[in-house]
């Protein structure tokens, strides 16, 4: 009896997260990609880092640009801890999204976005894994077409474990008390 | 969306399961099998909503279309129609019962039925098969897996995405066999259609409530394909409107279709006891 009520002292003491927890419920992160350079990148590249995994393309007008700018906001007044944070902006659009073209679109927001992109087999197993859905619009491929995508952050901790999701309607507070939290945890042991 | 999908596209599943593809095929083969070697003839038309039952759950689950399910609410719940309604419903009103036990090799069947005679089974499977009992686990698997907080879960998590659709075929299969068949230990009794009836009758009813909240409440309650991404440029609200419908009208329906077919059974069986009683009321010997 004592042992429940100090298991659950302990647990209480643990405040919630202020945006959505998905511990538990999603594979760590992993996948095979190229950066805005044209190297390959993969997951192990970011260990130790918080990463935070977002899909989108350069020709959104909306959701991309807005979420860009807030987490850039949000990494900007963190100031020094968040040096160890990544934006993994993932464009599902790699017919356009070159990575020149992806280079020149994150310089727009703060140092830590890195756009990745790579091929419809890699960027189909990414989104299978995280089980996200993208397709694209009207005039594909030619002309200017749309692309639907995930409107959410999918944030990993510094073991690559995924942790908290992100949503649209997040404030910028919310989402600056956790994710300097979960800077503030730990890197591996 | 997908303009250009190729039948092979389509016809791969996109998440592969196994048990569905064995479970599916064993199904047919031992039923096709049994056909050759049950006594009498069974009609064409028990054998179609067999096999058309069956392959409405594979396709469901196997093909393309299990990826629309995941990301498009209004495709899930057709899913879910097929998976807990629809495919069982066809499979049940079949009575393959004779045949599937006709077709099964006889060693296995001794397994089957060593198995069958272990108590704990017996009594879990006469338990869930009561009829309150059923009506309970059918429609409050509905509101579990439909209950915001869950669902967006389930869609995040493949684990428990496959616990679901599984806990709704199995659930599907289970009600729509006692639907059809009555329960363990009312064999010989005939106030059971009458239950079975009610009962059909009682589950629509918080399927109508639930179906007709989630079509009409007018704001967001599954923002899980938001986070996902729908595939079809089909604004949210409309998603969940008809999402709301599908749920709410012909799960309804189907409580309609297996009233009229217990009654059907009422009748056949009302009148094999009239034809075996003599005029004063006797039942012959």
């Amino acid at each position: 009896m004592l042992l429940v009520l100090a298991l659950l002292a302990a647990c209480s003491r643990q405040a919630p997260w202020q945006t959505r927890s998905i511990d538990g419920f999603m594979p760590d992160l992993a996948f095979h990609l190229e950066d805005d350079h044209g190297h390959s990148v993969q997951a192990g590249d970011y260990a130790g880092k918080v990463v935070m995994l977002f899909f989108g393309f350069s020709h959104c007008h909306d959701t991309c640009p807005a979420t860009l700018g807030k987490l850039s906001a949000v990494l900007d007044a963190i100031g020094t801890p968040a040096a160890d944070a990544r934006v993994l902006f993932v464009s599902i659009d790699p017919r356009r999204d070159t990575p020149a073209r992806l280079a020149v679109y994150t310089k727009a927001f703060a140092p830590q976005v890195i756009g990745v992109t790579g091929s419809r087999a890699q960027l189909d197993a990414l989104s299978k894994r995280y089980r996200v859905a993208y397709s694209y619009g009207k005039n594909y491929p030619h002309g200017n077409y749309a692309v639907y995508h995930s409107s959410a952050v999918f944030v990993f901790d510094r073991n690559g474990r995924a942790r908290l999701l992100f949503q649209q309607d997040d404030s910028a507070e919310a989402i600056r008390a956790d994710l300097d939290r979960l800077l503030s945890q730990s890197p591996p042991a | 969306m997908d303009p250009l999908i190729t039948p092979a596209e389509f016809f791969l599943p996109y998440e592969f399961y196994p048990a569905v593809l064995l479970l599916c095929l064993g199904a047919l083969v031992v039923y096709v099998r049994g056909l050759t070697r049950v006594p009498g003839r069974i009609g064409f038309g028990r054998t179609f909503s067999f096999i058309f039952g069956v392959v409405l759950i594979y396709l469901v689950m196997q093909t393309r279309f299990d990826y629309w399910s995941q990301h498009m609410f209004f495709v899930h719940r057709l899913q879910h129609l097929i998976l807990h309604h629809l495919g069982p419903f066809l499979i049940a009103i079949a009575l393959p019962g004779p045949v599937l036990a006709a077709g099964t090799p006889a060693g296995v069947r001794r397994v089957l039925a060593a198995v069958w005679r272990r108590p704990p089974i017996r009594h879990v499977y006469a338990a869930v098969q009561q009829p309150a009992v059923a009506g309970v686990l059918f429609v409050g698997l509905i509101y579990l897996w439909l209950f915001p907080p869950v669902h967006f879960y389930a869609m995040l998590d493949a684990r428990l995405y496959a616990l679901m659709n599984w806990s709704m075929l199995v659930d599907g299969l289970l009600f729509w066999w006692m639907i059809m068949h009555g329960w363990p230990g009312a064999e010989h009794s005939h106030r059971p259609y009458a239950w079975r009836i009610l009962l059909l009758f009682l589950i629509a009813l918080p399927q109508i409530a639930i179906g007709a909240y989630i079509a009409l409440c007018g704001h967001s309650l599954y923002d899980v394909y938001a986070v996902c991404g729908r595939i079809w440029p089909v604004a949210p609200a409309v998603d969940q409107q008809t999402g709301g419908l599908i749920t709410w009208i012909p799960s309804a329906m189907m409580s309609l279709f297996g009233m009229l077919v217990v009654l059907r059974q009422w009748l056949h069986a009302e009148k094999r006891l009239q034809e075996t009683m003599t005029d004063d009321g006797h039942v012959l010997a």
